[in-house]
This record gives structure tokens, C-alpha cells and sequence, in this order.
């Protein structure tokens, strides 16, 4: 598979702006939703990423994956991700 | 956006390991790109003869020159039929490699069925680096599923180059419980490593002795597969090695380079790890036409075997620039636990479908 890229692409584009570690969220969860048991990232306040993300980190919230993922992002890039999100909900 | 593909249809790895066992049929591995252009992206299914980075442009199979500000070259692998001394393409016949999913998969599956009640099969396995790490030891896993389910009295030999291999405990700990007995994996320091086969009567020497097959699988050395060389980005290893902000080629500069193909540090060849990297290597792409830095990237990779159809096992991964590298961020990742209930094994196998329909919902719409 090989692009060439001779322009600029809206979806590229808004992933752009997005923190480090935010886009590759998007290999599991969905943005709204579906018939999916992992939950949509996109339906989540951004509190509700934070709180989520540090109990993984801590092991205060059970998980099968998450916590591994969670242990790799400090305050600053977990609040910058959640935000991210949160921001790029349909208003 | 041009998107140069040879196949009209992609046809995926991930999960092909469970049509080869019975459980999962080829066409529910089967995608196409007709969403893709209903995005804008103009899709042109050629080959690319040529890349001339002078002057920047691809040529295709039909002659045509495509001109490009950026590339994006995601080459995958090929197999090495000059690696092992017997296995050519056509020995493929007779010893399927299966290593890329489509007829190759079905041949084995065939095989498979085919096979008598107390028959053997041997699969090898190659030296780091390959496609998919876990992939050999959830194919084993899954043979042994179905041998266990229709050909009880049959087993399964794995014959490995390596000494050790992804997810390792949790593979062994979970064969012992599912398939006791049943499969009987050699390592490197054992013998494990083939020297030489003979497709005629599926046979495979080492340097211990030989093995007869019923049913046998190589998955062979391998490397970057062609287009890679044809755009220069290949090194002396046959693998590409990229900047881990930007996936720009260190050898050709203004083409990026993705997935399974690229020397990436600690990140292995997976498909989540490649759809990570094609997420960061978008937004850099569009940074560097826009003459801006890109920022330094997290990219995280997750990925499942099944061991049979209701137990998931994963590993996960961070990882970040460092000494030029994608390196693991410390503290993070590692493997499912050693101990854990069925329920946990169970919901690792439902993530697991989960991931692959999100993953193929998200790439082909």
C-alpha cells in the first residue's frame, strides 16, 4: 500500500492538533460508539478520562489492558489527551 | 491523496490463524476500498514499477507517473524463499507458509481437514525479526484447538529458530491446561532450528535430526517486501529504518515508511502498532507541508492471541522517541497476568474480536 500525498486530507488534518498518545486510543475504542464492548471514547467527559486513566494507573480500577496502557502517560499527557476528546465531541 | 494499491482486495492477517482452525470463515477477513474513494481519496489499484526521488514522482504498471510532495509507503513483508535450502514458492504447495492470509490460508486449513485421526503436524517458526510475534504460538494454539475438537489422538510439533518467543508463559502455562501433551515445541538450543526441508515428502531437517509432517507449515524468514527496495528505503538487512517522529526514511527523504516493514525499536510488527504509527505519521506529514515541527509522539500497541476461542491472552506497549528509536516508555505494558480467572480470559477473547472490528471498521470505513 503506498500514498502520495499531492494535498491535504481533513481527517489527518484534525489529528494533527491532537497530544501525544491520543490517536493511538482510536485502535480500540470507537469515537460514538456501536455494538462494541469497549467504551466510546468520544461519549466520556473529560473528568471521567482523567479519573478513568489514574485509577487504571494506580490499579484502583480493575482491568484487563488498561492498566498496562494507563502507566505509560503521566498527569500532564492524560490530561491533554482527555481534553482532546473532550473537546472534539459533536456540541 | 492517491492511494496506490495493488490488490482489489485486502485480505487480513489478524484472525486468519482461526480460519485455518475451522472457526472463522476467509470472507470475514475480506475488505475492500470503495469507502476510501467515497472519502476523496482517489484509489488506483497498480503496481509501482518505480520511484524517482529526484524528481518525485511513482510510476505505475500501465506507464502512468504520479508526482508527490510526500509518499507514504507501507510495503509489509515478503517471505524469503532464499532463506531455508528447500522451501521455494512452489514448495508453498506442500508446505504452506499461510503467512499472508488468502489462498495460502485456506490451503492449510484444507490440509488440516484432510488430515487422518493420530496425524502429525509441523509448523516452524523463524529468528526475530518476523510479522506478528505471538502469531506462530496462537496458530499452534488454534491447530491444537481443532486436532483436540476432530483428531484427538493427532499433535503438533513446533519447531522454532529462537529460544524464546512473545507471551511465552502464558502460551505454555495455557497448552498445558487446554492441550496437555499435545504440542511439543523445540526450541533453538534443542534442535529447533531447520537447516534444510523436502516438500516432496514434507520433511524437515535440523540440526538434531528430521521430522516427518501429515501436515506441514514454514513460516519463513523474512524482509520488506518489494516496493521498499524499489523506493530505496530498505538497508544491508532487507528492513527500513525511519525517524521515530516522522517515519521519513533515514535513507530517502520525503518518503515515510510504516508498519511491519520498518526497523521500529520496541514497537513490533502488529497491526495495531502499524495503525499507531500510520496515525502519527498523518499528522507529521501534514506539520511538514504546512513547514511545521511535528511534536514528539506516544504511540501504544495492544495485541491478542486467541489460545482457543473463549481465552485471550495480550500484550501491550508504550513507547516514545529515544536515541533515535521508538522505545518502551518505562513502567508501562507487559503481558495479561500469569494468574487469572476464566472470565478474564474470556473477556481478553471478547476485546479481542472487538479490536479486530474496530481496527478494519476504522481503515476500510
Amino acid at each position: 500500500m503506498l500514498g502520495a500525498i499531492t494535498g491535504v486530507i481533513a481527517p489527518a488534518l484534525a489529528m494533527a492538533a491532537s497530544p501525544p498518545g491520543a490517536a493511538s486510543c482510536l485502535g480500540c475504542h470507537t469515537v460514538n460508539g456501536g455494538d462494541n464492548p469497549v467504551p466510546p471514547i468520544g461519549a466520556l467527559e473529560a473528568e471521567q478520562i482523567v479519573s478513568a486513566m489514574q485509577a487504571f494507573r494506580t490499579g484502583a480500577r480493575p482491568a484487563t489492558v488498561m492498566d498496562r496502557v494507563a502507566k505509560g502517560f503521566s498527569d500532564e499527557e492524560i490530561k491533554a489527551i482527555a481534553q482532546w476528546y473532550a473537546s472534539a465531541k459533536p456540541k | 491523496m492517491t492511494l496506490v494499491e495493488a490488490n482489489s482486495t485486502y485480505v487480513a492477517c489478524p484472525f486468519s490463524n482461526a480460519v485455518i482452525a475451522g472457526l472463522r470463515e476467509l470472507d470475514q477477513q475480506k475488505f475492500g476500498y470503495d469507502r476510501l474513494r467515497g472519502n476523496g481519496i482517489d484509489v488506483v489499484h497498480r503496481k509501482v514499477t518505480a520511484v524517482d526521488t529526484k524528481s518525485r514522482s511513482v510510476r505505475l504498471d500501465d506507464g502512468k507517473q504520479l508526482a508527490y510532495d510526500r509518499l507514504v509507503v507501507a510495503p509489509g513483508i515478503d517471505l524469503r524463499f532464499d532463506a531455508i535450502p528447500g522451501y521455494t514458492e512452489a514448495s508453498a504447495e506442500a508446505m504452506p507458509h499461510a503467512w499472508k492470509a488468502g489462498e495460502q490460508t485456506l490451503l492449510l486449513r484444507r490440509q488440516l481437514e484432510a488430515m487422518n485421526d493420530g496425524g502429525v503436524v509441523v509448523m516452524s517458526a523463524p529468528a526475530n525479526p518476523f510479522r506478528c510475534p505471538p502469531g506462530p504460538y496462537e496458530r499452534a494454539s488454534l491447530i491444537a484447538h481443532y486436532l483436540k475438537t476432530h483428531k484427538p489422538r493427532s499433535k503438533l510439533i513446533l519447531l522454532d529458530a529462537k529460544d524464546a518467543f512473545s507471551k511465552q508463559k502464558l502460551f505454555e502455562a495455557a497448552w498445558k491446561e487446554l492441550y496437555p501433551g499435545m504440542i511439543e515445541w523445540v526450541s533453538l538450543s534443542f534442535g529447533g532450528q531447520v537447516t534444510r526441508v523436502e516438500p516432496a515428502t514434507r520433511t524437515f531437517i535440523t540440526e538434531f535430526g528430521t521430522h516427518k509432517a501429515d501436515v506441514a507449515n514454514v513460516i519463513p524468514p523474512q524482509r520488506a517486501a518489494a516496493v521498499a527496495a524499489i523506493a530505496g528505503v530498505a538497508d544491508q538487512t532487507g528492513w527500513c529504518p525511519v525517524d521515530p517522529v516522522t517515519f521519513e526514511s533515514r535513507l530517502q527523504p520525503g518518503i515515510h515508511v510504516l508498519g511491519d516493514a520498518i526497523i521500529a525499536g520496541g514497537m513490533p510488527k502488529s497491526a495495531f502498532a502499524a495503525n499507531s504509527q500510520a496515525r502519527v505519521c498523518a499528522a507529521a506529514v501534514v506539520d511538514l507541508l504546512r513547514e511545521r515541527t511535528p511534536a514528539s509522539p506516544k504511540l501504544i500497541n495492544t495485541c491478542y492471541s486467541l489460545v482457543a476461542p473463549d481465552y485471550g491472552i495480550s500484550i501491550a506497549g508504550v513507547y516514545q522517541p529515544a536515541n533515535g528509536l521508538l522505545t518502551d516508555v518505562p513502567g508501562a505494558g507487559g503481558v495479561s497476568p500469569m494468574e487469572a480467572p476464566k472470565s478474564f480470559r474470556a473477556q481478553e477473547a471478547t476485546y479481542a474480536d472487538a479490536w479486530f472490528k474496530t481496527i478494519t471498521r476504522g481503515v476500510f470505513g
